[in-house]
């Protein structure tokens, strides 16, 4: 790309036309492979009957779409309990790593770098026995099968992810803004909530959309902690499979999707590079 | 209050959460795996490589074949991406290998299980294409399912960390390569990936680690014998309640993760010296 520009004009001749052919083989096969899985999902959230040998599906329409919203199924009681769940999460994520994200990104801490770490254990560690060792506890506290229990599972998982983003929007901001509002005579409270905060917003609703994304699609947890008492979009997903039932599980995962694909689109316009450059640091 | 204080305050609600809720539960993992009946002992590793060996050596070579071609892609799409020379197809692969990071792993499991099925999408392209008849359509939900889902998913976020540490290799040392007349093959063996070797590590280290403990995929794709190590803890618990055996083989994906861990530890010391 940084070649000289006559270089590249230089190529504009037969020599460019050949070489798209193997580029156009190989971008046409990872498009194959990245979407060909995905338009088969497509497929089946609108197929009616479908088996072998029948390439494409016999009958297509939306009969199991208004099964799925039918307002007594059980997907919508999952797919309520999932937002309530995230929403939560979101909520009790942020509540932990505000404070925490501005100690690490401003206040002199000891051992600064261990704490930082501490937060990456969760995901560094195969969390499976972890979360067969969490319900057990929670269901000497009452907690298994319940909400709240399902919701500190969440927490813990996406505390990495509040924290880092957290520490490193808080550490974008230039300090002499902060030093302004206390020299005209702000508290220390009053220059964070009317100065620092609002500056940080965008890279906290960055790790708040990570920590949401990050609780709606979890399953090992909510499996082992939530199920069968509260039930999750990811769960009906998983039973409904199991089941055979391809087109209730195609547009659970289809409602799971949009959320997560919507946000690879703009996750660059929320997370600026000066907050990326700061992560983990 | 001195500030150091005040910061500790400020970040220890946050910690208390992982400690009590992660830090010990894994405490409680590894010594639960030597609790038989009311004494400790060593019986449920006996029963576990009894019953589960084959299923750890399928785990372990699931998993490193899966590591092996993930960083093989993240590299070569890394590599594609600092040294393509063609605006357009760099534009285009960067829109297009993206696409399967953020999708969850459980959606990836049903996603797979229809596109890879003997009636799937795949063999019904293949098939329309020539390439194979109908009669040897093959299902390909084993082994092979369980590997192509874990590099479907797990590449583009090994290939991002990768292709950003690329992006900020010196410059002029390539171009000084391409000067001498190295070809691009040879400038991403070896300039590029010795320089990005340590982020290539951690990312393939994190992504090995993630792999070993996500129970949906061998639970959608292949619940037959022999499976992974998570899909029978899952197995254990809910058929029997035995936490014995669950927790023995939780201390066993530990282990394994760890020798990965070793493996990157090891290679970065000898990087330093």
């Amino acid at each position: 790309m940084t070649r000289p520009a006559s270089s590249v004009f230089r190529r504009s001749g037969l020599t460019l036309d050949l070489w798209w052919i193997p580029r156009a083989l190989i971008l046409g096969l990872l498009a194959f492979v990245i979407f060909g899985p995905l338009t088969n999902l497509l497929l089946w959230t609108v197929a009616e009957r479908w088996y072998f040998p029948h390439a494409l599906p016999i009958d297509y329409g939306f009969s199991y779409w208004a099964r799925v919203f039918a307002p007594r199924g059980n997907a919508m009681e999952s797919l309520g309990n999932s937002l309530l769940v995230a929403s939560l999460t979101v909520l009790v994520s942020l509540t932990l790593a505000i404070p925490a994200g501005y100690a690490l990104a401003r206040l002199q801490l000891p051992c600064r770098a261990v704490i930082l770490i501490a937060f990456l254990i969760p995901q560094a560690f195969p969390n499976l026995p972890v979360y067969v060792n969490v319900a057990r506890l929670f269901y000497q506290i009452g907690l298994n099968g319940t909400v709240p229990g399902v919701v500190l599972v969440h927490v813990t998982h996406g505390l990495v992810y509040a924290v880092w983003i957290a520490t490193a929007a808080f550490a974008a901001i230039d300090r002499e803004l902060e030093q302004a509002a206390r020299s005209i005579g702000a508290g220390a409270l009053r220059a964070f909530r009317d100065v620092t905060l609002p500056l940080a917003a965008p890279g906290l609703l960055a790790s708040a959309i990570f920590v949401f994304l990050e609780s709606l699609d979890e399953f090992t947890g909510s499996y082992f902690v939530g199920a069968p008492d509260v039930n999750m979009l990811p769960l009906l997903l998983y039973s409904a499979g199991a089941g055979g039932n391809y087109q209730i599980a195609s547009i659970s995962a289809l409602l799971l999707l949009v959320p997560s694909i919507g946000f690879m689109l703009v996750v660059e316009r929320f997370l600026k590079s000066d907050v990326l450059s700061k992560v983990g640091q | 209050m001195p500030p150091p204080l005040l910061g500790l305050l400020l970040v220890l609600p946050a910690l208390v959460v992982v400690l009590l809720l992660f830090v010990v539960p894994l405490g409680a993992s590894v010594a639960g795996a030597f609790v038989v009946g009311d004494g400790v002992g060593l019986g449920n590793f006996v029963k576990t490589f009894a019953l589960y060996t084959p299923d750890i050596v399928f785990t372990v070579l699931i998993v490193s074949l899966s590591t092996a071609l993930i960083g093989t892609f993240a590299i070569a799409i890394g590599g594609y991406l600092t040294l393509g020379e063609n605006p357009r197809a760099v534009a285009i692969l960067r829109w297009l290998y993206r696409w399967p990071m953020f999708i969850p792993f459980i959606v990836v499991g049903q996603v797979l299980r229809t596109f890879l099925a003997k009636n799937g999408l795949m063999n019904n392209v293949l098939i329309a294409a020539g390439l194979i008849t109908p009669l040897d359509a093959a299902s390909f939900l084993d082994w092979r399912g369980i590997v192509i889902a874990f590099v479907w998913k797990q590449t583009p976020f090994v290939a991002l960390l990768v292709a950003g540490a690329m992006a900020s290799v010196d410059r002029g040392t390539i171009e000084a390569a391409r000067n001498l007349g190295a070809s691009r093959a040879r400038i991403l063996v070896e300039i590029l990936v010795p320089q990005v070797a340590t982020t290539l590590m951690v990312s393939l280290v994190l992504s090995f680690v993630t792999m070993m403990s996500v129970l949906s995929v061998p639970l959608m794709i292949n619940a037959q014998s022999p499976t992974m190590i998570t899909a029978d803890i899952a197995f254990r618990i809910n058929a029997y309640g035995d936490y014995g055996v669950a927790n023995a083989l939780g201390l066993v994906s530990l282990a394994i993760s760890a020798c990965a861990a070793i493996v990157y530890l090891r290679h970065s010391v000898r990087e330093r010296t």
